[in-house]
């Protein structure tokens, strides 16, 4: 390929293209290097065009390739032209060969005259003369450091002329060779030096700015200083023959004069002259549409189609009010208005609306939760109307409006516009439910632990209290006076006084042992009475049998005991919780909730004698009462209440209380309705009679209540709980059955202290006076009237 | 019989999932989306979701099943459907570069026409009023907007139009009730045909560019289709309601022929149009609005004087009021005024307007008008000012319609501080809090004690001050006159004399007493002793038992309390919200009304020390020149 290089020389191109660049060389070396840029760039662009060129290539004859290009070279090419032709006729076969060879036709472009070199390169063994015809092309692919002699020496093996085509020869990327030459053999790539090879042959080579690539064979090319040359011409624009002058006088091939006498002598034809029959035909036709109105002129068209354009109004309901009967959507719900502003949205409001630090930072901090913003913008005072800005989120809102309309689910709601009162129940005015204990009267002290029970003597003037310091004491209750302490020896869970008035007993339950302890109060002839009564144990005529002779001993107190007034000595197989009189004052029963199916037990005082009334344990049992009036007995274990009659021995009723523990129960002195306190801050009032589930649920403690009393003679009951209150209510029963009970809370008395969670741990009443004793966790027991 | 199986029947069969609907419609979900919204089919909150559902508990959009079926048989769902045809023919022709095919197609394209829907989803006019609100409110702001991508210019051009006819229609049956300046925009309330109207124009510039997550105009743009649609509509009868010629006319005595109105007619009158500054032209040429509320009043005297009618009578005095309430008075606008809004409220209520002409067209007269009495201004201050007019603020405006009477302008002057802009649309009557503002226009008595206060404590304040400074300033000239005083008493010693004497001898009593009471107690304690017993015996006069309030309130909180406890316990919940709301309703109100306190106290603090400054100022002037007189 490089054998033509030194014949391109010949003539007058090659002697100033070399001036040129010796000229320039030195001080256009930066320009050059762009301008190798260029040149590759148009290289890799034409690969892709290869249709065109064959196009073109095919098409035109050498002469009309010649015609195209520049004049100077139109005559230098004729004398090669008649060359070119001897040398087609000489080898025809060379051409069909010639059309494949597509990296030549791209240089064909820049420059045009050199095609036909290239013809006599198709045939490596072609002859001299065929030699002598070295294109520019040719010569840029040379290798300008051979002298001429040594490439026409190797001519045969170096024409590594590739076959492959004009293809995208990144395809060849990936293999050792780049294509195949006119031997089918492949054409190896030319070993690759890497950055470094490149940078020092940078450095070595003073050719390197004009070496290309040429990226058929893989080769590197050296550039001479005429296709330098060109390339310069083609970078500025100019035509890239130097020789072509622009400004050569104009040959004028035709007149531009006009003749007065035609140059041709044919007369026009008649038709020329005579207007056309069917167009007069189709403009009446026109004429007459137009007339008619079948047909109308653009601007009409134009005109019709602007009037159509926009929306026609007319009366559409002919009245305000009356409704034709459409088809509708199915029971329309219309979407609420929007709110109205208030005075925080003005541009001027009053300036308590404005934010202050606090609720500005709390509105900023809803960032992303806006519903819990107490306003959905923040209030801004503006001095003048002039300053106020568009507001930054209106386009949103609207926005968000028109998602409601459409995408928020309706339905028909009814609002709810009610007051908060309206939903308290109508209950008669506590003022009028009087008496009731309103004050705190008297303070007893004298304990130094909780005070676990209180219980009033049956006349009501002396009053009986247990407590955790070991202590039963005995008080009066007109002065607050202490009138004995009975020492035990171990905690008092629960004392209660003997409900017959003919008696003075308290039956005091402390740890294992029940103690039956006259108060040596009051009448004397009755202390003296009950002394007598229980000095002797009557004779035992039935034999007791196995299980309750272990659960339950009776025995007379012992002489030291007898001092402080203890007559009987109950001792139970397990710690006592609870002891309750029968009203008649002869029964009573005890509690122990350790004790299983023997948990319950009732005695009798004029026999000295126990019973176990049930066989089997349905339930930790929290609490017995005996009925007031008929042969019943309460028995309250964790979740429910049982009634027993104890004389036919079987199970009345069971009490569905629905709650978690019960704590205390009380009975109405008439026997139809049933208090019962839970330690879930419940309290339950049952209506015997009425159903076995709570006639009402009253929650009018804060924390667990630890125990409720009814009184005897007044309609009124109290509850005593662990948040320090003791609440009194009216509770009032009618004779009439169908009348339900009337409740009613009257009052709150909340003047115990709390200590370890705990408040006020019984109540009880006066039986004759509507007081109330609270015994609490402060050591304190309390009078209120 | 065929045992009904579950889900075939009840609550399951009336609601259609939105998917399901999709199905049956055989729509694509933005068609469906179209279709919603101008039909007006909206998504339904069933009773039971879960029955609603078949079973599945997820949160569907539900349906009535027969909203979807009436949908099925709407046309427009063709339209909808051709639609699709034609962005695919279209789409085919431009690929294939068919242009003529494609022209041909473009004038064919499938129009929606919705006056049927209008009519479907208003029945009765007085349904289209009632559903105006959210109308208006999107067409002003569309009336605003630039051509933008999915909002046709043509959209908003109509959008601008029908707005301007509905204000004309305000302006000229004077409907507009209540307006209000939120920082939101300027709300109007008009009361059209019984009907209270309220719409929203924003401030200037509304338009910003919105990113698609938070505004999609496409889905606003499908509404504005629809609205556009109903406003005309509803302006065609209300303007034939009021005698007017629909679209706006002008009456040919506007029409005189300058040169502005020959060379593009069109525009010249459009221009007129959007100024709202002139009568539009009637189809009749009596008016006699002002004879039919006559009428209508002396109905209602005839009926009597229940406490509903002259309720009735009252508003109905108080609207004949308010639309003669600018009559006589000439305005004109700056030109940093918000124009718009100030003409409509100016003219609804007779006044007369105008601006400077290169502002806007349509101005009646020139600033330099000497018959002009109210010139409206939003600038610190002004270099020409005619002595003839008053130059207010634009809020004056604004509160005068709102409180329906002329206001004293003094508060609204030229840059002056404005009092605050209260909304009219607060209840009166709510029980939350009213700020003082509002209770003063409410109670006309409370502005009077609420400035004679002010000057008193300004006075007290003045007097303190007075004294601060003699204090001051005057000690050496009062020493000096102390001193002249005590040496005239010396001199004359005449009433001073007197007094000294006239003291003595009480104190001599006192003495005289506390010898006695000695006396007694060594001499006799057993008269002493009987006459306690006697005086614990006799009757004395009783003390005043005095109630304890605090107690007493507290006892009655604890019996409410106790009371509250015994609420059913299926209303407990209901009952303990609304004490909550309760609640927060009455902490906000202690909170607003702490805020004003404190800014109240402040002001007061700030004002005096202001003065006292000045004061002290001025004294060291004074001071100054009488030294310098010295």
């Amino acid at each position: 390929m490089t054998k033509k290089l030194g014949l391109k020389r010949k003539g007058k191109d090659a002697e100033p293209t070399k001036e040129v660049a010796a000229s320039s060389e030195a001080s256009e070396n930066e320009e050059e290097e762009d301008l190798l840029q260029a040149v590759k760039d148009p290289g890799e662009d034409s690969t892709d065009d290869e249709g065109i060129d064959q196009e073109y290539h095919s098409d035109s004859s050498e002469e009309l390739e010649f015609e195209s290009d520049e004049e100077g070279n139109y005559l230098g090419r004729k004398q090669s032209s008649s060359a070119e032709e001897d040398e087609e006729s000489g080898d025809e076969e060379g051409e069909e060969e010639e059309e494949e060879d597509d990296s030549e036709d791209e240089k064909e472009e820049e420059s045009p005259g050199t095609s036909k070199q290239k013809k006599s390169d198709d045939k490596p063994s072609s002859s001299g003369a065929a030699t002598k015809k070295a294109s520019t092309k040719e010569l840029a692919k040379g290798d300008p450091s051979k002298p001429e002699y040594q490439d026409s020496d190797t001519s045969d093996e170096e024409d590594i002329r590739n076959t492959v085509g004009n293809i995208p020869m990144h395809w060849y990327d990936e293999y050792k060779h780049i294509g195949y030459d006119w031997d089918a053999k492949k054409i190896i790539k030319p070993p690759q030096g890497d950055q470094i090879d490149e940078f020092l042959r940078k450095i070595e080579d003073p050719d390197f700015w004009r070496t290309v690539k040429d990226p058929l064979t893989g080769q590197d090319v050296r550039l001479t200083d005429e296709d330098i040359a060109l390339i310069k011409r083609i970078v500025s624009g100019r035509i890239p023959n130097k020789d072509h002058d622009e400004y050569e006088p104009w040959i004028e091939w035709f007149t531009s004069e006009v003749e007065k006498m035609p140059i041709k002598n044919v007369p026009d034809h008649k038709r020329s002259f005579l207007p056309s029959v069917s167009e007069k035909k189709r403009v009446s036709r026109m004429v007459h549409a137009l007339k008619m109105g079948w047909m109308k002129t653009t601007e009409e068209v134009q005109r019709e189609k602007q009037a159509k354009r926009g929306p026609k109004f007319y009366m559409l309901w002919e009245t305000d009010t009356s409704r034709e009967h459409m088809r509708r959507i199915h029971d329309p719900v219309s979407a609420p208005k929007r709110d109205l502003p208030g005075h925080a949205e003005s541009y001027n409001p009053p300036p308590e609306y404005l934010f202050d630090a606090k609720e500005t930072k709390e509105w900023l901090k809803l960032k992303d939760e806006p519903h819990k913003r107490k306003l959905h913008f923040m209030p801004q005072k503006f001095k003048s109307l002039r300053e106020v800005p568009a507001y930054s989120r209106y386009l949103r809102e609207r926005f968000l409006r028109c998602l409601d309309l459409y995408l928020c689910p309706r339905a028909k709601r009814v609002k709810l516009n009610i007051d908060a009162e309206y939903l308290i129940p109508k209950l008669p005015s506590p003022r009028d439910l009087q008496p009731f204990p309103t004050v705190e009267s008297m303070v007893y002290r004298g304990h130094t632990d909780l005070v676990r029970s209180v219980s009033v003597e049956p006349k009501g003037e002396y009053l009986v209290s247990g407590s955790d310091d070991k202590t039963v004491k005995i008080w009066e209750i007109a002065t607050g006076r202490c009138i004995r302490t009975i020492e035990t020896d171990e905690v008092v869970r629960c004392v209660a006084w003997c409900p017959n008035p003919k008696l003075s007993i308290i039956a005091v339950a402390t740890g294992y042992r029940l103690l039956l302890v006259n108060p040596k109060v009051g009448d004397k002839v009755l202390v003296k009475k009950t002394d007598d009564l229980l000095a002797e144990a009557p004779p035992q005529d039935v034999l007791e049998s196995e299980r309750i002779k272990t659960a339950v001993q009776w025995s007379n107190a012992e002489a030291e005991e007898q001092e402080k007034g203890v007559r009987v000595v109950i001792t139970h197989f397990k710690p006592i919780r609870q002891v309750t009189w029968h009203g008649r004052g002869d029964y009573l029963a005890t509690v122990m909730p350790e004790g299983a199916n023997r948990s319950a037990l009732i005695h009798q005082l004029s026999k000295r004698r126990s019973q176990i009334p049930f066989s089997k344990s349905k339930g930790l049992i929290q609490f017995v009462l005996f009925h007031p009036v008929k042969p019943c007995f309460f028995v309250a274990t964790q979740h429910n209440i049982r009634i027993y009659d104890l004389v036919k021995q079987e199970l009345v009723k069971k009490l569905l209380t629905n709650s978690k523990w019960i704590s205390g129960m009380s009975i109405h002195p008439k026997g139809d309705n049933l208090l019962v306190s839970t330690y879930d801050k419940k309290m339950l009032w049952f209506d015997l009679d009425l159903s076995t589930k709570p006639y009402q649920t009253m929650r009018l403690h804060r924390n667990a209540v630890r125990s409720v009393a009814f009184h005897l003679r007044y309609p009124l009951f109290a509850s005593g709980s662990d948040d320090q209150a003791v609440i009194v209510s009216h509770g009032m029963v009618y004779n009439d059955l169908l009348q339900n009970p009337l409740i009613v809370p009257l009052k709150k008395l909340q003047t115990h202290e709390k200590r370890d969670e705990f408040g006020v741990l019984d109540v009880n009443w006066h039986p004759v006076q509507p007081w109330v004793f609270s015994t609490g966790a402060d050591c304190t027991i309390r009078l209120y009237t | 019989m065929r045992r009904p199986k579950k889900y075939e029947s009840g609550e399951a069969t009336q609601y259609i999932s939105r998917r399901a609907a999709l199905r049956k419609l055989q729509l694509s979900l933005n068609d469906f989306r179209r279709l919603c919204i101008l039909k007006g089919v909206y998504p339904r909150e069933p009773k039971h979701r879960r029955r609603a559902q078949k079973g599945s508990s997820e949160i569907k959009v539900l349906y009535h099943t027969k909203d979807i079926r009436f949908l099925l048989h709407e046309s427009i769902v063709w339209t909808l459907r051709d639609y699709k045809i034609f962005a695919k023919k279209s789409n085919r022709d431009r690929a294939i570069k068919d242009f003529r095919n494609l022209k041909r197609r473009l004038a064919l394209f499938p129009e929606i026409k919705l006056d049927h829907i209008v009519k479907e989803r208003y029945p009765t006019f007085i349904d289209a009023l009632k559903d105006l609100d959210d109308c208006l409110t999107l067409l002003f702001l569309f009336s605003t907007f630039p051509s933008l991508h999915l909002i046709p210019r043509e959209q908003s051009n109509l959008c601008r139009r029908l707005t301007i006819e509905f204000l004309h229609y305000v302006i000229a049956s004077k409907s507009l009730r209540k307006v209000f300046i939120s920082i939101k925009g300027y709300y109007f309330q008009a009361e059209i045909k019984g009907q209270k109207v309220t719409w929203i124009v924003p401030h200037y510039y509304p338009f910003k560019p919105q990113s698609r997550q938070e505004v999609d105009f496409k889905v606003m743009s499908i509404f504005v289709e629809f609205y556009t649609i109903m406003l005309g509509f509803t302006n065609f009868r209300l303007f034939h309601g009021l005698n007017l010629a629909y679209p706006p006319q002008f009456p040919s005595s506007v029409l005189q022929d300058s040169e502005d109105s020959l060379k593009d007619e069109a525009s010249f009158v459009s221009d007129r149009i959007a100024a709202l500054n002139f009568d539009l032209l009637r189809t009749d040429k009596v008016q006699e609005d002002e004879e039919e509320l006559d009428i209508d009043m002396e109905l209602l005297e005839q009926d009597g004087d229940s406490k509903r009618i002259i309720k009735m009578k009252q508003e109905a005095q108080e609207v004949s009021r308010l639309r003669t309430l600018f009559k006589g008075l000439k305005f004109f606008i700056n030109r940093e005024v918000p124009r718009e809004p100030l003409v409509i409220l100016i003219r609804s209520f007779g006044g007369k307007v105008s601006w400077d002409s290169s502002i806007f067209a349509g101005s009646a007269y020139d600033e330099t008008d000497e018959t002009i009495t109210h010139q409206i201004v939003d600038r610190p201050s002004l270099a020409t000012q005619y002595i003839s007019r008053d130059y207010i603020q634009p809020q004056w405006v604004f509160d005068c319609v709102n409180q329906r009477t002329l206001l004293p302008t003094n508060k609204y002057f030229l840059g002056e501080t404005l009092p605050p802009h209260l909304s009219p649309f607060v209840d009166s009557k709510r029980d939350t809090y009213i700020p003082p503002e509002e209770k003063a226009l409410l109670d006309p008595s409370l502005i009077e004690t609420h400035a004679q206060s002010d000057d008193d404590s300004e006075d007290e304040a003045e007097k303190e001050e007075e004294e601060a400074v003699d204090q001051e300033l005057l000690d050496a000239q009062l020493q000096l006159a102390y001193q002249q005083e005590t040496a005239e008493y010396k001199k004359y010693g005449g009433p001073d004399g007197v007094n000294e004497d006239e003291e003595d001898p009480e104190d001599d009593d006192e003495e005289d007493d506390d010898d006695e009471e000695e006396e007694e107690e060594e001499v006799d304690e057993k008269t002493k002793r009987l006459q306690e017993e006697k005086q614990k015996m006799s009757v004395q006069s009783g003390k005043v038992h005095k109630v304890n309030k605090r107690q007493v309130h507290k006892a009655e909180v604890d019996e409410h309390r106790l009371q509250a406890r015994m609420v059913k316990p299926r209303h407990r919940n209901l009952f303990r919200k609304l004490i909550r709301e309760k609640q927060t309703k009455e902490k906000e109100e202690w909170l607003l009304r702490k805020k004003r306190r404190t800014i109240e106290a402040d002001n007061k603090e700030a004002r005096k020390t202001a003065k006292r400054e000045a004061r002290k100022e001025a004294a060291a002037a004074a001071a100054k020149a009488s030294k310098l007189g010295k």
